[in-house]
């Protein structure tokens, strides 16, 4: 039975339709916004600042002169349209604002208005507007409507990435007083415990002996989930919530059966019990920075070789293609493995070396998709073939199960669709937008349900996996169809003696 | 925002999970489920006092498996897994139940 709900939940179609135009439809949605507790620890004033217009234009100018992209994302679009279906929170909502190319106008007026000759003297001519209150507003409600997906930017002719628009969004809004509580919440927790959940080093060593006994109850073998151990050769950086909630945990113990049977000497760290690094999200240089410097300490600290990446789409993100830069050089780490490495990187690796057998009969309960998260898609790549981002999960799966199908072609890979929860958006202050961002996956996700009788959707991050766990109910699908491509590789494995 | 029980006022945040771990009584915990329109049955209360007790302990929700766990043994085999908590708790035991216990929500990717 579908979840009862406040709005309308959109009805899925045998074809895709492009919605009719709904003015205004989503302007209501906004997330809370942080409170001083949330915000002065990351640095942003408590409240929005007495003179936050010229506060926010000048910090609109550092932005436009820090990032050359981010200029030329305010000068190159040329309204071509081929954004605007898109994204799919306009899919969803229907409000012509979620067009991308709306929703960066949003910005792009401003801008025009004071960083353009023609704006500075014939704003109307050029659509040019003065920042007010209301624009601010207009900014924090639309802003927080966009997961930074970037699939729209695979459609752009000048490749204009919207993510970035937003993440400067963001940032503006924040350095002036309006952040965002969810996202500045957890970065605060980051920094005061060690992870998003603010999950504690004794709860945190409390869970790991849980899943221990659990492993040794299911299996009889004795499967470590080591914290704080000197002298590993790996250490392994996955989202909290893959300690705290379903599906995530499975996913978990599927990384602890795979070093265990390659007989990889592997631990967690209380200090950097979180890949997750929100500080993406709200486009702050310096809080992303500071969010990952806690895995530089804890690998050195722990004298680890290799640093591996739990299942997490964004943290993949930041390690793939900033921690170089921001938490650099891993000259410390042993150069015969790539630093960072995804975990379906790591497994995969073993696979192909014969280090793991299967009984894929195991997950034959099972017919499963793919849904490939945004960050991993379109922002990283894994092994040291193009497009290995597809490849690897899927042949993963294909290792583990005897039933795999994908979903339709413009769904995945490059072209896969948000979870709708992305971006720092999974919260429930949104729930609305997570329902109807969530539609064109699930008319995917139907459509092969139909086809081909799929039982399980697997993921490989955090924030996909909670976001649909909560809103396939509202479809009509069982919340426990999504799972981690490392929940299907561990419950597959074949566990042998101990080496 | 607030809630209030028996004449008296408790601060919330927006979701409505209490700003002062204080607050909590057993009045608060049923006016809570009250608006939800839940009955806390003793079951219910079963899952309230192992987080309020887990929360004592370590300064933070049990995760899932922890909760299943704990209450699988003070339940009954068949009673120890998520479905049984979600019959309980529908809109998602750890949020659901952390604020009739009076505890923080969970913040993260869950």
């Amino acid at each position: 039975m579908a979840v009862k709900a406040e709005f309308d939940i959109p009805v899925i179609t045998n074809v895709p339709r492009t919605p009719g135009l709904r003015e205004g439809a989503m302007a209501h949605s906004r997330p809370f916004v942080a409170k001083a507790d949330h915000q002065e620890p990351l640095g942003f004033p408590g409240e929005l600042v007495e003179d936050w217009h010229d506060r926010a234009i000048g910090r609109m100018g550092e932005l436009l002169g820090e990032y050359r992209s981010l200029q030329v994302f305010m000068d190159a679009c040329v309204k071509c349209g081929a954004c605007t279906d898109k994204c799919h929170y306009y899919l969803g909502t229907a409000d012509p604002k979620n067009m991308p190319v709306a929703r960066q106008d949003l910005m792009r007026k401003v801008y025009r208005r004071y960083f353009t000759f023609a704006g500075k003297f014939f704003p109307r001519l050029v659509g040019a507007v003065d920042l007010t209150e209301e624009v601010l507003g207009e900014w924090y409600s639309y802003y927080h409507q966009c997961s930074e997906c970037r699939r729209c930017s695979v459609y752009c002719p000048y490749g204009i990435d919207t993510a970035e628009v937003t993440m400067a969004g963001r940032e503006i809004l924040a350095s002036v007083g309006i952040g965002q509580k969810y996202s500045n919440e957890i970065i605060g927790k980051v920094y005061k415990i060690g992870n998003n959940l603010g999950l504690p080093e004794p709860a945190l060593a409390d869970t790991l002996e849980g899943l221990e006994e659990e492993v040794k109850e299911d299996t009889d073998v004795d499967v470590r989930f080591p914290l704080d151990e000197q002298g590993a050769d790996v250490l392994l950086v996955t989202p909290s919530a893959d300690f705290f909630a379903e599906p995530h945990v499975d996913g978990l113990i599927g990384y602890a059966k795979v070093f265990h049977q390659a007989g990889i000497r592997w631990t967690l760290s209380s200090h950097a019990s979180e890949a997750a690094n929100f500080g993406l999200f709200i486009g702050s240089q310096g809080n992303m920075q500071r969010v990952a410097m806690r895995i530089r300490e804890a690998a050195l600290e722990l004298g680890v070789k290799r640093i591996v990446v739990g299942e997490c789409g964004h943290a993949w993100r930041v390690a793939y293609s900033y921690w170089n830069t921001l938490i650099g050089p891993f000259d410390f780490l042993d150069p015969d493995y790539p630093a960072p490495q995804h975990v379906c990187e790591a497994t995969w690796d073993l696979v192909q070396q014969g280090a793991l057998r299967f009984n894929r009969e195991n997950n034959d309960d099972k017919v499963v998709t793919f849904h490939d998260s945004c960050n991993v898609s379109r922002a990283s790549r894994m092994g040291s073939m193009p497009g290995g981002q597809f490849l690897i999960p899927r042949e993963l799966i294909r290792a583990a199960c005897n039933h795999f199908v994908d979903m339709r072609q413009e769904t995945i890979h490059e072209g896969t669709f948000c979870c709708g929860g992305g971006g720092g958006l999974l919260t429930d202050d949104l729930v609305e937008l997570r329902v109807k961002g969530a539609l064109p996956r699930m008319q995917a996700l139907h459509e092969v349900i139909e086809q081909h009788g799929v039982t399980h959707m697997a993921a490989i991050c955090a924030i996909c996996k909670s976001q649909f766990t909560k809103v396939l109910p509202y479809y009509d699908l069982g919340m426990d169809m999504i799972i981690s491509i490392h929940q299907l590789v561990g419950d597959a494995l074949e566990l042998g003696v101990e080496r | 925002m607030s809630i209030e029980v028996n004449g008296k006022t408790y601060e919330t945040d927006e979701e409505g999970y209490l700003a002062n771990l204080g607050d909590w009584s057993l009045e608060v915990a049923e006016a809570m489920a009250r608006e939800d329109g839940c009955d806390l049955s003793e079951n219910h209360w079963e899952v309230v006092n192992f987080l309020r007790e887990y929360y004592d302990e370590y300064q933070i929700a049990p995760a899932v498996r922890v909760l299943t766990k704990a209450i699988g043994k003070r339940l009954g085999k068949d009673k120890g897994n998520s479905k049984y908590l979600y019959e309980l708790f529908p809109y998602g035991p750890a949020k659901q139940a952390c604020k009739y216990a009076g505890l923080p929500k969970p913040t993260g990717c869950v």
